[in-house]
């Protein structure tokens, strides 16, 4: 079975990799596998200086998924480049930096100084969780093509758009990203919700609000990653609610050519590694001997025939 | 850490809403010190919960655990059964260095939920040749437990918020009842009554375990995030805690 993709700056042995803010540098998840596994790795968000983050709670749980507002706590972009990037180069893998910032000049910066110990970078015009830049430049188009522009020209690697889910119009913000000159397109952040506890009639999340993640997100993805497909030609790294192989191909099959696994990381460590273990049965299975094959298939099918389909 | 289906060998109701569980697995072996907790994986629900680890045995391969019902996901544990599987990440975090505490007597203070990772601590004391003295705060008479495990250790003083049990009020109304000669004192609980036990102990050296809501327990999230007083700017109560030396961490 042929697991492997190539993207722009990303040559793929699998197209499983763990999405921003679910595995921050991979330390924590190398006790458990090798790192070597995935088919890449996609940092946790970096800004331009160190940041806390919000205060706590940070997470709630919900009906099939989870809402966090961490508020891009990272150490900033000169100690990833130098504390957490080398560790992760060791296991021969393509590192996507997610690039996040609150002024054009701010995400420049970052993916000026990152771009160059990186493969891609994912720049993220969606965080939920941030006071300012984050998604505002996610939900206008405009400004999205802005900071897109002066980050694509900035960088030394290809730039994949993170979008946001909490627009009307996902196709304007994609088409806007291509014109901006965006590499690829990673969907979707999260979804932003809020769970109010009873008790204390106040939201369970100190910030308020939070991201929605998690198996509740994945049919709203599935139809934005269908509905962008067909009207972009850049690729697409799928995610939101993956936990099994079928996941996988469903988002193949809506137009991902890649995949991310966000918030299941969290009840299952071992979930990147099992899930790629599955694959190629899971794709034999449905009648597919590459992953290539599958890309785009319910917008257009590649494969004549199948067993499993009448 | 492993990840671990842990056999349920016991699995009761010794208080309130509180509910005791025995586990077997070979994951005990791997825990280094009393105040680590597991990570548990409940059916039907996203999040895995953290509990304290209450009690281990090496030999026998068996972990005790005592949690509170909280909500839907707690609720849905005391459901589990003897003989029952259940999948656990473990052990988890640092917890209270007892083997390298060199005192004669050591003061525990533990405030409803945060008392049982405090239990095999205070053996643990105890066994080094330690005097253990110990306050345990409840809401009232029928949230208390592990009062008769803690008195075969030594000293216990009890206090509710009610008055129903004990000294009525919170456990450091009861700090003028000890005897002051402890050279440190080691306390879990909500974070307002570890900032009350650290206000009172100035001078003394103490080790505070912290509970927060967790995401994926292993330091990778960053839900469980406190500030701390170092460089750095913050610790994770999952694996640079959940225990920390007062004054590590900003209690607020």
């Amino acid at each position: 079975m042929n697991l492997s993709v190539n993207l722009p700056g990303l040559t793929l042995k699998n197209p499983v990799m763990p999405a921003s803010g679910c595995f921050a540098f991979g330390k924590e998840f190398a006790q458990f596998y090798d790192l070597a596994s995935l088919g890449a790795v996609i940092m946790k968000a970096a800004t331009k200086e160190r940041r806390f983050g919000n205060g706590t709670p940070r997470v709630a749980e919900t009906s099939s998924g989870m809402l966090n507002a961490i508020g891009l706590q990272n150490p900033g972009v000169e100690s990833i480049i130098s504390d957490e990037i080398p560790f992760l180069r060791n296991h021969n893998l393509p590192i996507i930096a997610n690039v996040a910032g609150s002024t054009v000049e701010e995400y420049g910066e970052v993916a000026e100084q990152i771009s160059s110990h990186v493969d891609a970078i994912e720049l993220n015009i969606s965080c939920p969780n941030v006071k300012e830049g984050g998604v505002q430049f996610g939900t206008d188009p405009l400004l999205a093509k802005e900071v897109i522009r002066y980050v694509v020209e900035v960088s030394t690697v290809p730039v994949y758009v993170k979008l946001s889910p909490n627009v009307t119009d996902i196709v304007g913000m994609a088409l806007a990203a291509e014109e901006a000159g965006a590499s690829g397109l990673s969907m979707i952040n999260t979804l932003t919700g809020m769970r109010i506890d009873p008790k204390t009639r106040k939201p369970v999340i100190a910030n308020g609000t939070g991201g929605l993640s998690g198996a509740a997100i994945k049919p709203i993805s599935i139809r934005m990653i269908h509905q962008v497909y067909q009207a972009v030609t850049i690729p697409i790294i799928g995610m939101g609610g993956i936990e099994t192989a079928e996941d996988v191909l469903e988002y193949l099959l809506a137009g991902a050519s890649a995949v991310a696994i966000g918030s299941a990381n969290f009840k299952n460590p071992f979930i990147c590694k099992e899930v790629i273990e599955d694959l190629p049965a899971t794709l034999s299975r449905y009648g597919f001997s590459s992953v290539e094959q599958a890309i785009g298939g319910a917008n257009d099918e590649k494969v004549e025939t199948s067993v499993l389909r009448p | 850490m492993k990840n671990e289906r842990m056999t349920i060998l016991r699995h009761e109701k010794v208080a309130r809403d509180t509910h005791l569980l025995v586990l077997e697995g070979k994951l005990v072996q791997e825990i280094a010190d009393p105040g680590q907790f597991v990570h548990v994986r409940i059916d039907g629900f996203y999040l895995r919960r953290p509990i304290s680890i209450a009690d281990y045995n090496l030999e026998n391969s068996t972990v005790t655990l005592i949690y509170k019902v909280m909500g839907d996901g707690t609720k849905a544990l005391t459901r589990s059964q003897v003989g029952d599987r259940l999948d656990v990440l473990g052990p988890g975090g640092q917890g209270f260095p007892t083997t390298s505490i060199y005192s004669d007597h050591a003061l525990i203070i533990g405030g409803g939920i945060g008392v049982p990772p405090l239990y095999s601590t205070a053996k643990n004391l105890k066994e080094n040749g330690l005097a253990v003295t110990s306050i345990l705060g409840f809401r009232s008479r029928e949230d208390a437990f592990l009062l008769d495990e803690f008195r075969a250790l030594g000293e216990v003083h009890v206090t509710t918020e009610d008055g129903s049990l004990g000294k009525s009020g919170r456990v450091t109304d009861a700090l003028s009842d000890v005897r002051e000669d402890y050279q440190l004192y080691l306390s879990c609980g909500p974070t307002v009554m570890l900032k009350a036990v650290a206000d009172q102990h100035p001078d003394t050296p103490g080790y505070l375990s912290m509970e927060e809501r967790m995401g994926c327990g292993i330091g990778a999230c960053f839900a469980c995030v406190v500030e701390s007083n170092d460089e750095k700017g913050y610790k994770r109560i999952c694996c640079d805690g959940p225990v920390f030396k007062s004054g590590e961490v900003v209690l607020s």
